[in-house]
C-alpha cells in the first residue's frame, strides 16, 4: 500500500458572493476508491480544482500526507502524484497519441531534461502497455486532434495512467461511452484502485454501482451523505435533492 | 436700462470736467520741469520725477523719447522729439523741423534710466487702457521706490479691473517694503505675503540683508507664499493630470467598449480616432462658405465622426472581424493590418502633412482656476467632454435595451441566441458603438493633438494598457485608470522629464499587470476564472 | 503547425530550405561575374540579400517563441534592436581616434554633448569578445526578466502581445533620449572597422554576408533541434493547451521562459549581424511597427514550421523591396492586405499552401 491521505476539512469557495464549496470536508484513505455523485452545481468539480491547485480555496484545510496543497501550483501537486482526468478531454491536438502519452509519462520535467530526454526501452514499453490497455494501439502514431470523442476520453485516461500517480481524480469517464467501454472502464478502475488511490465523479449511478465503493453525495457545495450506493439512496435527504421538493 | 444709463452719462461728463481742469492746472509745473531733461545728469533725474509725479499725459512722449534716445536739444534749449523722419516740439507737441546738424541727442546714464522706468509707469498708471496700466504697475513693482506710494495709493482707490488692482496691489507693497517708515514696511511685508507671486518672494529674500529689524516677518511672509505656491503647483499638477486623464480616457473609451466588454481586440482603434479627427476637419472644410453654420462646425462634427467611424466599424466587424471570433492573436494582426490601410488611405487622400483645424471662439483663450492656476479653454472643454460621454456610455449600457442585449451577448452567447437576441446583429452593433466612440475622441483629440495620418499611432498603446489597467470590462476601472495614469504621468514630469516620465508609467503599467493581471477592478465571477 | 506531418513534406521542406541557402551560398561569387553575365547578382542585390539574411533569423526566433510556444510577441524587434545596439557599442569604441572630433576615445556625440570621460556602461565593448557575450546577454536577460513576471503571472495571449508591444515602445522612448549615453536620436554611425577589417571594403561584405548565412543555418538547426526533442512536444503542448501542461506536472513558466530567452538571444544575434552591414543603429529600430511586420513574415510563411519562417522574411522583404521603389504609395496596401490576407484565407502560410498542394 503507497501513497497518502486526501484530507479535507471546512473547504469554502466563494465566487463573487456565490459559494461554490461550503464547508466541505473528505477523506480519502490511501488505496480507497471513492465516487462523488450529486446534481448540477453541487461542487464536484470546483472540489477537483480545488485539489489540484486550479482555484484556491478561500478558506479551510486540504492536505495530502502531511503537505499542504493550497500553497501549491497545479505542477507541483502534479508531481506530489495527484493525476486528474478531466470531464471535457483535453488532449494535445497537434501531438500523436504516442507522443502525448510520452508528455504524461513519470519522468524529469525541467526544460533541460525535456531537451536532453531520450525515450528509454522501460518507457517504450510502458507507453505500449497503456496504449493497448485504452484499446489505441493501431492509432498510436496518428495525431490526437482527429481522435473521435471517446477515444479522447481513453487518451485523457491514459494519459493520466502514464503519469503513475498516488491519487487519480477521474471527473465522468464514462460520459459518451458506449455500455461495453462503461464497463471495461469500470473494470479498469476497479484494477486501479488498491494499488492508487481513486476518486470518481460521475453521474450514472449505475456505473457507480458497478464499481462498489463507498459514494459521498455533495449538495450545493456541501457534504450531504457518504457511505455504500445502497445507503445514501435511502438516504431521506439524498431522494429529496434528486427528486426535487 | 434708462436710469442706469443716465447714471452713467453723469459720470462721463464729470470725469470729462475734471480732465478738461487738471492740464490747465499743471500746465505751468509740466513746463518749468521740461527743460531739466536737457541738463546734466542730476538735473535730469530730477525733472524726470518731477515729471512723472505730475500726472500729466503730455509729459510721457518726452519721458519716452528720453529713454529711446530719441530726444533731441537745440542750441537754444529747445527740446524736440524724434519720430522717424518728423521731430515735434517736446512741450508744445507741434512739428518743428531742424536741420541734423543743429541738433544733440540727449544721453542718459543708468541712474536717469532707473528714474525714467519710475516715471513712466507713474504716467501710464493714469491711461485709460488697463493694458497700460497693468505694465506700468509692473514697471513700478520692479523699480521699488518708496516716493510712489501715494501715487500708487491713488491709483489702487480708482481702479476697477481686479487684474490690474492685483498688479498695482503688488506694486504698492513692494514699494512700501523700501519705506523708511517701519509701519509702512511691516504693511509692505504683509501684502507681500498675501500673494503667491514667485516675484514677491524674490523681493522680500532680497529685502532680508537691509532690514535685520523686521526679519522674523519676512520670513513668516516668505513662508506663507512658498506654502501658497506650493498649493498651486499642486493644483496645477492636479489639473495637467486631469487634462491628460481625459485624453487617455477618451482614446480609451472605445477600446474599453470593444475589447473591454466585447473581448474583441481592435489594433485600428487608434485610426478610427484618426478617422474622427479627420471628420472634424472635414465638416469644418464643408461649413466655411455657410456662416451661420461655421461657429457650429465642432458641435456638428462630433455626430458625424461617430457615423463614420460606426459605420466602418461595422462593415469591418460584418466583413472580417466575425470570422476570427476566439482567435484573438489572429483578429489582432488582422486588425493591425486593416489600421494600416486606413492610415495610407488617408495618407494618399489628404496628404501626410498636418491638418488645422480651427477652435471656435468659446474654446480659445485661457481661464483662471482657483489658486491662479491658468488653464486653457480647450483643455477644459474635453476634460468637460470625456466625462459626459463616459456618462452617456455608462447609460447606453446600463440602461437601454441595446445595452441589455450587448451584455447578454458578451455573458452567455448561447442563452442570449436561445432567447431570440440576434447575436450577430449585436455584435455588429456593439463593435459600431465602440468605433463610434473612438470618432467621438477623434473629435476632440483634434483640438489639441496635431491632426495628420499616423495621429492614431500614439494613442493604441496607452488606450490598451488603460484598459487593463483599470480591469478589462470595467467602465469605472477605465475612467479610474485613465485620470489616475495622467495624474501619475504629470507628477512625475517635474524631476523626471515628459519622456522619462511616460517610460516609467509603461514600465509601472506592467508591473502592475504582473501583479494583477486582471486591473484595478477585475471582473468577478466564475467566468472569469475560466 | 502541424508536427506530425507526413515525413515526404517534411523531406521537402527540408529540400527548400538547402536549395535557397545553397543559392545565397554562391551569391558573391556570382557577383564577381561579368555584369553582361545572366547569372550575375548586383552589389545591391548582395547587400540587400545580406540584410534579409538577419531578418530571417529574427524571424526563425519568433517562430520559436510564437509557432513553437504559442509566445505572440510584438517586441522582438526590441531584441534585435538590442543585440544591434551591442554590436554598435563595440563598432563605436573601436573607431577610436579616428571620429570627427579625434578624442582618443569618446566617440563623436558623447564629445559633442559634453561628456568628459566614457559612461561605466561603455566599458568592456571594445573587446570584440566582450560584445558578442553582450550582443546575446542583454537581449536574453530583458527576455528573461520580463518573461519571468509576465509567465509566472499567467499573462497569456493578447495580453502578452500588448505588454511585449509597450516594452518595445518604452525603449524606443528612452533610447531617443540624449541622456542615455547611447547617442540618442542619430544613434551610431560612422563605423570604421570590424575585427581589423575596414567595412567599407568589399571583403568585408562578403565576410559578413557569410557571417550571417552561417548564422541562419546554425539558428535553423539549432531550432530543428529543439523543436525536435520532447522539449519541443512539451512547447508545442503549451501553445495548445497550457493549463493541461501544468496538470501533467510540467512547470510551464520555465519551459517557456527557456524558449523566451532563446529565441530573444536569436534575435539579438540577428541585430548583431544586421548592424555592420547596414551601417547604422538607431531607436527607430525599436518601433513597435518593425516588430509587428516581423510577425507578418512569419504569418506570411507559415507558423510553427521554421522553414516558413525564413521563405515569409525573404518573400515579404523582397516584395517591399520591389514595391517600395515601383510603387511606394502602394506598399502599406499591400502590407496590410497581407495581414487580412494570411490571418482569413492563409493561416498556415505559404508552407501550408505547398503542403496542400503535396497532398
Amino acid at each position: 500500500m503507497r501513497g497518502r491521505r486526501l484530507y479535507l476539512d471546512g473547504v469554502s469557495v466563494v465566487f463573487d458572493g456565490f459559494r461554490a464549496l461550503n464547508n466541505l470536508a473528505l477523506v480519502v484513505e490511501p488505496g480507497e476508491m471513492r465516487a462523488v455523485i450529486g446534481p448540477n452545481g453541487a461542487g464536484k468539480t470546483t472540489m477537483m480544482d480545488v485539489i489540484t491547485g486550479k482555484t484556491r480555496p478561500t478558506a479551510g484545510i486540504v492536505t495530502f500526507g502531511d503537505l499542504d496543497l493550497t500553497r501549491m501550483d497545479e505542477a507541483a501537486i502534479a508531481n506530489l502524484g495527484i493525476g486528474r482526468k478531466f470531464q471535457k478531454p483535453t488532449v494535445f491536438d497537434a501531438l500523436t497519441v504516442f507522443e502525448n502519452l510520452e508528455l504524461a509519462l513519470k519522468a524529469p520535467r525541467g526544460p533541460i531534461a525535456c531537451l536532453r530526454w531520450v525515450l528509454a526501452g522501460g518507457g517504450r514499453t510502458r507507453i505500449e502497455e497503456v496504449t493497448t490497455e485504452i484499446g489505441l494501439t493501431d492509432r498510436a502514431h496518428d495525431r490526437a486532434g482527429i481522435l473521435s470523442h471517446g477515444q479522447k476520453q481513453w487518451l485523457e485516461i491514459g494519459m493520466m495512467l502514464m503519469q503513475d500517480p498516488d491519487l487519480m481524480l477521474v471527473d465522468e469517464p464514462v460520459a459518451g461511452m458506449t455500455d461495453a467501454e462503461t464497463e471495461h472502464t469500470a473494470k479498469l478502475l476497479a484494477r486501479i484502485a488498491g494499488k492508487h488511490s481513486v476518486v470518481v465523479v460521475e453521474h450514472d449511478l449505475d456505473f457507480v454501482r458497478a464499481l462498489g465503493c463507498k459514494v459521498t453525495v455533495l449538495h450545493e457545495g456541501t457534504l450531504l451523505s457518504e457511505g455504500s450506493i445502497d445507503h445514501v439512496q435511502n438516504d431521506p435527504r439524498v431522494v429529496e435533492v434528486y427528486l426535487g421538493r | 436700462m434708462r436710469p442706469a444709463r443716465s447714471v452713467m452719462k453723469r459720470i462721463i461728463v464729470l470725469v470729462l470736467l475734471l480732465l478738461a481742469a487738471m492740464p490747465a492746472r499743471a500746465q505751468d509745473a509740466f513746463l518749468t520741469a521740461l527743460p531739466g531733461l536737457g541738463g546734466g545728469f542730476g538735473a535730469q533725474v530730477e525733472a524726470v520725477e518731477r515729471l512723472g509725479a505730475l500726472g500729466d499725459p503730455r509729459a510721457l512722449p518726452a519721458l519716452r523719447a528720453l529713454s529711446e534716445g530719441r530726444l533731441l536739444r537745440l542750441a537754444d534749449g529747445t527740446l524736440l522729439i524724434r519720430d522717424g523722419a518728423t521731430q515735434v516740439n517736446a512741450a508744445t507737441g507741434a512739428p518743428q523741423q531742424a536741420a541734423e546738424a543743429d541738433t544733440q541727442r540727449i544721453n542718459i546714464n543708468n541712474r536717469v534710466r532707473g528714474a525714467l522706468r519710475g516715471a513712466l509707469g507713474q504716467l501710464q498708471i493714469i491711461s485709460p487702457d488697463p493694458d497700460e496700466r497693468f505694465a506700468a504697475a509692473e514697471a513700478i513693482f520692479r523699480s521699488r521706490n518708496a516716493a510712489n506710494v501715494p501715487l500708487l495709493e491713488a491709483a489702487l482707490a480708482r481702479e476697477s479691473v481686479p487684474r490690474v488692482r492685483e498688479r498695482i496691489a503688488l506694486a504698492l507693497a513692494a514699494s512700501r517694503l523700501v519705506a523708511s517708515d517701519p509701519a509702512a514696511k511691516l504693511a509692505g511685508i504683509t501684502a507681500l505675503g498675501a500673494t503667491a507671486s514667485p516675484e514677491a518672494r524674490s523681493i522680500l529674500l532680497e529685502a532680508r540683508a537691509a532690514n535685520a529689524d523686521v526679519l522674523p516677518q519676512i520670513e513668516a511672509a516668505v513662508a506663507d507664499i512658498d506654502r501658497r505656491l506650493a498649493i498651486r503647483r499642486v493644483a496645477e499638477t492636479a489639473f495637467q493630470g486631469l487634462s491628460l486623464g481625459s485624453v487617455l480616457l477618451l482614446a480609451a473609451l472605445g477600446l474599453a467598449v470593444t475589447f473591454g466588454v466585447m473581448g474583441v481586440i481592435n489594433m485600428a482603434h487608434g485610426e478610427f480616432v484618426m478617422l474622427g479627427a479627420y471628420t472634424t476637419v472635414i465638416v469644418q472644410d464643408l461649413a466655411r462658405d455657410i456662416p451661420w453654420l461655421q461657429p457650429w462646425s465642432l458641435p456638428l462634427a462630433v455626430p458625424m465622426a461617430f457615423l463614420v467611424t460606426a459605420a466602418i466599424g461595422a462593415a469591418m466587424e460584418r466583413g472580417l472581424i466575425r470570422h476570427l471570433y476566439g482567435r484573438p492573436l489572429e483578429t489582432l494582426l488582422l486588425t493591425f493590418g486593416v489600421g494600416m490601410m486606413i492610415q495610407q488611405a488617408v495618407r494618399l487622400a489628404f496628404g501626410a502633412q498636418n491638418r488645422e483645424v480651427i477652435s471656435p471662439p468659446w474654446m480659445q483663450g485661457t481661464l483662471m482656476l482657483p489658486f491662479d492656476v491658468p488653464v486653457t479653454a480647450n483643455r477644459l472643454w474635453i476634460l468637460c467632454f470625456s466625462l459626459v460621454i463616459f456618462a452617456l456610455i455608462l447609460a447606453a449600457i446600463r440602461m437601454t435595451r441595446f445595452g441589455l442585449e450587448m451584455r447578454a451577448v458578451t455573458q452567455r452567447r448561447a442563452i442570449a441566441a436561445a432567447m431570440g437576441i440576434r447575436t450577430g446583429r449585436v455584435d455588429a452593433l456593439t463593435f459600431a458603438f465602440g468605433s463610434g466612440i473612438a470618432g467621438i475622441a477623434g473629435v476632440a483629440l483634434s483640438q489639441i493633438d496635431n491632426v495628420s495620418p499616423n495621429l492614431g499611432t500614439g494613442y493604441i498603446i496607452d488606450s490598451f494598457l488603460v484598459v487593463v489597467f483599470g480591469g478589462v470590462g470595467s467602465l469605472a476601472g477605465t475612467l479610474i485608470a485613465a485620470f489616475g495614469l495622467g495624474v501619475i504621468n504629470k507628477m512625475l514630469e517635474p524631476w523626471a522629464g515628459a519622456v522619462l516620465a511616460k517610460v516609467f508609467v509603461l514600465v509601472a503599467v506592467m508591473v502592475f499587470i504582473q501583479r494583477r493581471p486582471r486591473g484595478l477592478f477585475p471582473q468577478k465571477g466564475r467566468a472569469a476564472e475560466a | 503547425m502541424d508536427t506530425a506531418q507526413p515525413s515526404r513534406a517534411r523531406l521537402g521542406l527540408r529540400a527548400v530550405m538547402i536549395t535557397a541557402v545553397a543559392i545565397l551560398a554562391i551569391f558573391p561569387l556570382l557577383n564577381q561575374l561579368p555584369a553582361d553575365n545572366v547569372f550575375h547578382v548586383s552589389d545591391f542585390l548582395v547587400s540587400v540579400s545580406g540584410k534579409w539574411i538577419c531578418y530571417a533569423i529574427l524571424a526563425l526566433s519568433l517562430d520559436l517563441a510564437w509557432g513553437y510556444a504559442g509566445i505572440l510577441s510584438l517586441g522582438h524587434g526590441a531584441f534585435f534592436a538590442l543585440g544591434g545596439y551591442a554590436m554598435g557599442m563595440h563598432l563605436m569604441r573601436l573607431i577610436g581616434p579616428r571620429g570627427s572630433y579625434g578624442h582618443p576615445v569618446l566617440p563623436d556625440f558623447m564629445v559633442f554633448l559634453g561628456y568628459q570621460e566614457l559612461p561605466w556602461y561603455w566599458l568592456g565593448f571594445n573587446h570584440f569578445s566582450f560584445a558578442m557575450l553582450m550582443v546575446v546577454a542583454i537581449p536574453g536577460l530583458l527576455a528573461l526578466v520580463l518573461g519571468w513576471l509576465c509567465f509566472r503571472s499567467r499573462i497569456t495571449g493578447v495580453y502578452l502581445s500588448i505588454i511585449t508591444q509597450a516594452m518595445t515602445y518604452a525603449l524606443m522612448l528612452a533610447f531617443f533620449r540624449n541622456d542615455m549615453g547611447l547617442g540618442g536620436n542619430n544613434g551610431f554611425t560612422d563605423f570604421k572597422e570590424l575585427l581589423g577589417m575596414p567595412l567599407n571594403t568589399g571583403a568585408a561584405r562578403i565576410s559578413l554576408f557569410y557571417a550571417s548565412l552561417i548564422a541562419l543555418v546554425a539558428s535553423y538547426l539549432f531550432c530543428l533541434w529543439i523543436t525536435g526533442t520532447k522539449y519541443g512536444r512539451v512547447l508545442t503542448a503549451i501553445r495548445d493547451a497550457e493549463s493541461r501542461v501544468r496538470f501533467l506536472g510540467y512547470n510551464t513558466t520555465s519551459h517557456k521562459l527557456f524558449a523566451f530567452v532563446a529565441s530573444a538571444m536569436m534575435a539579438g544575434i540577428a541585430g548583431a549581424l544586421y548592424v555592420p552591414q547596414v551601417g547604422i543603429i538607431n531607436p527607430g529600430e525599436f518601433s513597435p511597427g518593425n516588430s509587428i511586420e516581423a510577425v507578418i513574415w512569419v504569418a506570411v510563411g507559415g507558423r510553427g514550421t521554421l522553414v516558413g519562417a525564413v521563405i515569409g522574411a525573404f518573400s515579404v522583404n523582397g516584395l517591399k523591396t520591389w514595391l517600395t521603389s515601383a510603387a511606394p504609395d502602394l506598399w502599406l496596401f499591400v502590407l496590410g492586405g497581407l495581414f487580412v490576407a494570411v490571418t482569413l484565407f492563409l493561416p498556415k502560410g505559404l508552407v501550408g499552401l505547398l503542403q496542400g498542394r503535396a497532398k
